[in-house]
């Protein structure tokens, strides 16, 4: 690499850009490049996918990949991005589940308004948790979602005089403007929608200065503060925000289902969440979203591994972290980005 | 009702036992790499059951026992070999996120080993209840508390009084200094990991007799140790063993007056109550900077 | 003027006092310098004075405000940057990106305006960019704008750190070891940075072992040695003062050349 004089020139092969400031328009078109090209991908895959398929079973999929994504986008956010683990996610989204279930179904609340209602009081617990443990140098929050995801598993199927106990309660269907919401293919378009608009925000929030600031906390903490970052503030921030991207998650499986189970809270669930992130990219909102895919479908699709299926899980997450720590989407960018020459930024 | 108390505080204690010993396996692998290994639980079943199967081909008690730690000691090697070390360098998130695949990957495989059913060991010393104090005593309980005790004992001794022991509290304190002094760092980290797995499993074969054990007894026992660790304080050892029995008692006592149904919430609790008022635990864990 | 006035400062670390019994003001609007043997105290100073640090004892007061004990935000807020003697620069981002953080005290942070990027959110971005990319040059970086920050040279990242600290219009600036490492073509520029700022009225605290450069470019000197002052001043003054000769700069002729190895 030079020194001296030549400290100041780009590298060679470096690119279009030269020594002088590049126009601002030039700049921001490329800029916006990966945003606006991802989520027209993704619209388009959304609105083309039905035709690949072919019977309800394979809705009930695509809406459960859906339904993951937008949870896994929240956690992504927190993983990738604030740097900070959540093993309790799954706690989220049945919270967010039950409350709707038990606003709507046992006090006669409008869906359109146990939803919201729900999800708001899901994320104001994600705010006294977090509140108490980001504060606190180190991995407190993974402890604290651990014990949280458990605790609400547990009283999930003890309280079964409000919940239904351990085999779960019947949902009434989501109702907009008196239509009620039923079927596959209704339903699939719904999810599509809200997975569109879960990313659309999850990539606002991160081009912006609230993601370089979290962003900025996961490269250097203590460099973050002394730009004047507060550190809890925006950890906490992106929890609540992770934690009500579940809850909704969880409200709208409920009513698709017509049924809820404490199961959707197990440790286990939470477990396969941060895996799906995990494999998929930690800070890549894409990346969310493939895992999501991958990680719903094959278990699905490979139902005779079934045994296996454990392992197998297991197995992906150890080697995604030892070999590409990044995820899948951030490594194969980089492995693109590299091949053409450039120093591409993911 | 006094004899009633007792036997609460006697079932609490054994269990409390338990839970000290994998904590300790917690605080252990914590000091020497600042991650929490979430596998701990499964070391704990691998002695279980692999005191069964190994008893089950007719070999005697002690021997199948011994074999059983020394599966799971080959299992916590082969864990950091593969699995940990290639990745000492990534951040804490990354290493706490490999200890859970490899958590699912052996429960996984123990899955396929043995089976979904549930096992139990014979008592060490026949299962006639003994009568002290008016409460009603299981010998295994006896055992339990001796053996821990016992390997209690041993640790501190090694950390104490063996050189190696001392240089791996020293790797915990500072790890830069002790690398300079000549420590190797990777060798402290692979024995954190055997002497983990050794406690673990030795906590697993001391409880099959009572509590039964199978596939996923793993998963609970090692959440509660870890709740035990963290209010004792995370990389404390008194700590560890401290909060092991208060956690036994805690929630032999919740589940008599309280409800049954709670009782397992009660280590949950602890880590949330824990983490809001006293992150350090009762005695304050040690905290190492990782820059 | 005073700006950053320090009383009675101590911060020990397990019974090792690091800095003990400190007091000194730095005016504003000059160039000051901290130097000292290696152990003197330089860093923990400047970690004290960031907040990363809290001391034991004594106040550091900023244009009259006490941040005594405030945690690292609340001191940058107050108008202090710094950069790192040992780069803490976001590897994770592209040099233009670690320049656009420098900016966040400059920036409005509305949640929701940010999630449903409203105009005033992309204006804001545009203008961001702008001074960021204007910073970059400003240090000789343009070209290096979109490039990942790790793929950058030593020099250069130094240079960034730089850029990122002021983005944020501090009005005390920082610099912990600017030029070390960097050879002597690299160490001028970081000269002429350093002069360029403090004429456009930037208080600057250059902690530095490169003498050439300490004495070349500073108004006033602090001198440190085992946490205690043991001399300040002019540079003139410095030099020729037995004490600190004895201390720190060796033999009192010609061109006391302590560089940074």
């Amino acid at each position: 690499m030079g020194a001296g004089s030549n400290v100041s020139e780009p590298p060679v092969g470096f690119g279009e850009p030269a020594r002088d400031a590049v126009p601002l328009a030039a700049v921001r078109t490329r800029w916006l490049r990966p945003r606006s090209g991802g989520l027209l991908a993704l619209a388009l895959a959304i609105a083309a996918l039905p035709l690949l398929l072919a019977n309800n079973y394979f809705y009930e999929i695509a809406i459960l990949v859906a339904l993951n994504a937008i949870v896994c986008v929240g956690l992504n956010l927190l993983i990738g991005y604030a740097g900070q683990i959540s093993l309790g996610h799954a706690g989220f989204f049945a919270l967010g589940g039950y409350g709707s279930a038990i606003l709507s179904a046992q006090h006669g609340w409008p869906s359109a308004l146990s939803l919201p209602a729900s999800t708001l009081a899901v994320a104001v617990l994600a705010y006294v948790v977090g509140r108490s443990t980001l504060r606190l140098k180190g991995h407190y929050l993974a402890m604290a979602t651990l014990g949280l995801g458990v605790i609400a598993s547990i009283v999930l199927a003890t309280e079964d005089k409000i919940t239904g106990g351990p085999d779960g309660m019947a949902v009434p269907p989501l109702a907009v403007a008196g239509w009620a919401l039923q079927g596959e293919r209704t339903w699939y378009w719904v999810v599509g929608g809200v997975l569109l608009l879960a990313v659309w925000l999850a990539l606002n929030l991160i081009e912006s200065p609230a993601g370089r600031a979290l962003r900025a906390l996961h490269g250097s903490e203590t460099a973050a503060q002394t730009l004047g970052i507060d550190a809890a503030r925006h950890k906490l921030r992106v929890f609540v925000i992770s934690a009500v991207f579940a809850a909704v998650a969880g409200a709208l499986m409920a009513h698709y289902a017509g049924f809820i189970t404490p199961a959707k809270a197990s440790f286990m669930h939470s477990v396969e969440l941060v895996i799906m992130v995990v494999f998929g990219g930690m800070a890549s909102v894409f990346g969310a979203v493939v895992g999501a895919l991958v990680l719903t479908t094959l278990p699905q699709l490979l139902t005779v591994l079934k045994d296996y299926e454990m392992m197998v899980f297991g197995a992906v997450l150890v080697a995604t972290m030892v070999f590409f720590p990044q995820g899948i989407v951030p490594t194969l960018a980089r492995a693109l980005a590299s091949r053409r020459g450039r120093g591409g930024a993911s | 009702m006094n004899g009633t108390w007792l036997q609460f505080v006697a079932g609490g204690l054994t269990a409390g036992a338990i839970y000290a010993l994998v904590a300790l396996g917690f605080s252990i692998i914590y000091n020497a790499s600042g991650a929490i290994n979430f596998a701990q639980g499964e070391f704990v079943m691998i002695g279980g059951m692999s005191a069964v199967t190994l008893l089950a081909t007719g070999m005697p008690l002690p021997l199948a026992v011994l074999l059983a730690l020394a599966a799971a000691v080959l299992v916590g090697l082969l864990l950091d070999k593969l699995a940990i070390e290639p990745a000492r360098h990534a951040g804490t998130v990354t290493l706490i996120i490999i200890t859970i695949g490899a958590s699912l990957f052996l429960r996984g495989l123990a899955q396929l080993v043995w089976d979904k059913r549930i096992h139990a060991l014979p008592a060490f010393s026949g299962d006639q209840p003994i009568h002290v104090l008016g409460a009603t005593v299981l010998p295994q309980s006896l055992w339990v508390l001796g053996v821990a005790a016992l390997a209690v004992a041993a640790l501190s001794w090694f950390f104490g009084r063996t050189l190696f022991g001392k240089a791996m509290l020293a790797t915990s304190y500072n790890p830069l200094a002790a690398r300079l002094m000549g420590i190797n760092t990777r060798t402290v980290l692979l024995v954190s990991f055997g002497l983990a797995a050794l406690l673990g499993a030795l906590g697993g074969v001391l409880t099959a007799p009572i509590t039964f054990t199978s596939y996923d007894a793993g998963v609970m026992l090692g959440l509660k140790g870890f709740a035990a660790a963290m209010l004792g304080g995370l990389g404390n050892f008194s700590g560890a063993v401290l909060g092991g029995l208060l956690l036994g008692l805690l929630e032999g006592l919740g589940a008599g007056w309280i409800s049954s149904a709670y009782k397992d919430a009660i280590a949950f609790l602890i880590i949330l109550a824990v983490l809001f008022f006293m992150p350090g635990g009762l005695l304050g864990g040690r905290r190492i900077e990782r820059v | 003027m005073t700006l950053l006035a320090v009383e009675n400062l101590g911060k020990s670390f397990g019974g090792v006092h690091a800095i003990e019994e400190l007091s000194f003001a730095f005016e504003r609007g000059a160039v000051h310098s901290i130097i000292g043997p290696n152990g003197a105290g330089k860093t923990t100073l400047l970690n004290l004075l960031t907040g990363l640090y809290v001391p034991e004892q004594g106040r550091v007061r900023l244009d009259g405000q006490d941040l005594t004990g405030a945690p690292p935000h609340r001191w940058a807020a107050a108008g202090i940057g710094r950069t790192f003697q040992n780069l803490q620069v976001f590897f994770n981002m592209t040099a233009l990106e670690n320049v656009m953080t420098g900016r966040h005290l400059i920036e409005r942070d509305a949640l929701w305006a940010t999630l449903i990027r409203a105009p005033s959110l992309v204006r804001a971005e545009a203008d961001t960019r702008a001074v960021a990319l204007e910073l970059l040059a400003q240090v000789g970086l343009a070209g290096w704008a979109d490039s990942p920050a790790d793929a950058m040279p030593y020099g250069a990242l130094k240079r960034l750190e730089i850029a990122r600290a002021m983005a944020a219009q501090p009005k005390l600036l920082l610099l912990d070891e600017p030029a070390a490492g960097l050879n002597p073509t690299e160490a001028q520029d970081i000269d002429a940075l350093i002069k360029r700022l403090a004429g456009d009225g930037t208080t600057v605290v250059l902690v530095e072992h490169n003498m050439k450069l300490v004495m070349g470019v500073s108004d006033h000197l602090l001198v440190l040695d085992h946490g205690r002052k043991l001399a300040e001043g002019t540079p003139e003054q410095i030099r020729s003062n037995p004490a600190v000769i004895e201390a720190y700069l060796g033999v009192a002729d010609a061109q006391p050349e302590a560089e940074h190895a």
